[in-house]
């Protein structure tokens, strides 16, 4: 039955093809996408870590860096 | 109206969201899979080939959908002068691209046993191809030029451009005589396609849905992480 599954009067070799090349291309895209994401969330880590306790405080004022901020821990 | 689309509001939804769209991504797809390669029934003239359709058709649908979507953001961008419309575009170029490879590569997969060839230069085919150009041409600009307004506007006119073939993507099958068959689902009239083929289409349609606007929602949120990135510098 499971022969039968994977072989599919002939055409398995195609739909399997067909069905794997699309999910290696979704993975791909994701796995590229994510390592973008990280490397700028590190980049962003690394900076903040940098400023003085007056730059820190003004950067803290704003919600996208205190947003981006309780996402490090996420990740 | 457009403070809704103001990058702190929609980074506070888009940063929690990719998580859960991950999640119902998941349990869409696992459910599209077994109704596509096992519940559904062969076709009684292309046999278990048929199910290939499954991953063809719905990217090609969102690889036009989201292409549409980014001329209807640029230009808006373009005449409401906001950027945030620029950066939703740039963000759902990615997923447009990889789906109109997808929705080529697995046209060609299922060419050679229908067709008997792996590609015909027919106008559906060739018109897929240009589009993939359209938006590769989209992304290399994004790349290309640093100048906000130079790669603004140039972006505008590549989709702009792009978008003319759109139409002709869609009704290439009736205009001319190509290898590929005319559409089997129609919004206005009846679908020639049966409910038992229509309902995993539909699935594995919405869990590719899915999955682009995990990769748009991450795309966004390195976009914007880029741009805090820069004004961090400038502190």
């Amino acid at each position: 039955m499971i022969n039968e599954f994977l072989y599919m009067n002939g055409y398995g070799l195609y739909v399997w093809t067909a069905f794997f090349f699309t999910f290696l291309s979704f993975s791909t895209l994701y796995i590229v996408i994510k390592i973008q994401y990280v490397k700028e969330i590190n980049k962003f880590v690394s900076k903040f870590g940098a400023l003085d306790s007056e730059k820190e405080e003004v950067a803290r004022t704003q919600t996208i860096n205190k947003e981006i901020l309780s996402n490090t821990q996420s990740i | 109206m457009f403070k809704f689309f103001e990058p702190n509001k929609i980074f506070l939804i888009t940063s929690k969201a990719p998580k859960y769209v991950m999640a119902i991504f998941i349990v869409v797809l696992s459910i599209g899979l077994v109704e596509a390669l096992i519940l559904s029934p062969e076709d009684y003239k292309q046999s278990h080939s048929v199910r290939i359709m499954y991953v063809h058709v719905p990217s090609a649908w969102i690889s036009l959908g989201i292409f549409s979507l980014i001329t209807f953001l640029s230009l808006s961008g373009y005449i409401f002068k906001n950027k945030n419309f620029f950066l939703i575009a740039k963000s759902l170029a990615p997923s447009g691209l990889v789906f109109n490879i997808v929705a080529l590569v697995t046209g060609s997969i299922w060419g050679k046993p229908t067709w008997g060839t792996w590609w015909a230069w027919d106008a559906r085919i060739t018109s897929m191809l240009i589009l993939v150009l359209f938006y590769i041409m989209f992304l290399l600009a994004w790349r290309i030029y640093e100048d906000n307004e130079k790669v603004f506007k140039i972006t505008t006119i590549i989709s702009i451009f792009g978008i003319i073939n759109v139409p002709i993507i869609k009704y290439s099958v009736d205009w001319w005589n190509t290898l590929h068959q005319p559409a089997s689902i129609n919004i206005i009239s009846k679908s020639s396609i049966h409910s038992s083929m229509l309902l995993p289409l539909m699935i594995m349609t919405a869990a590719f849905a899915l999955f682009s606007l995990l990769i748009f929602l991450m795309k966004y949120n390195t976009e914007l992480i880029k741009i805090k990135n820069k004004g961090l510098d400038r502190l």
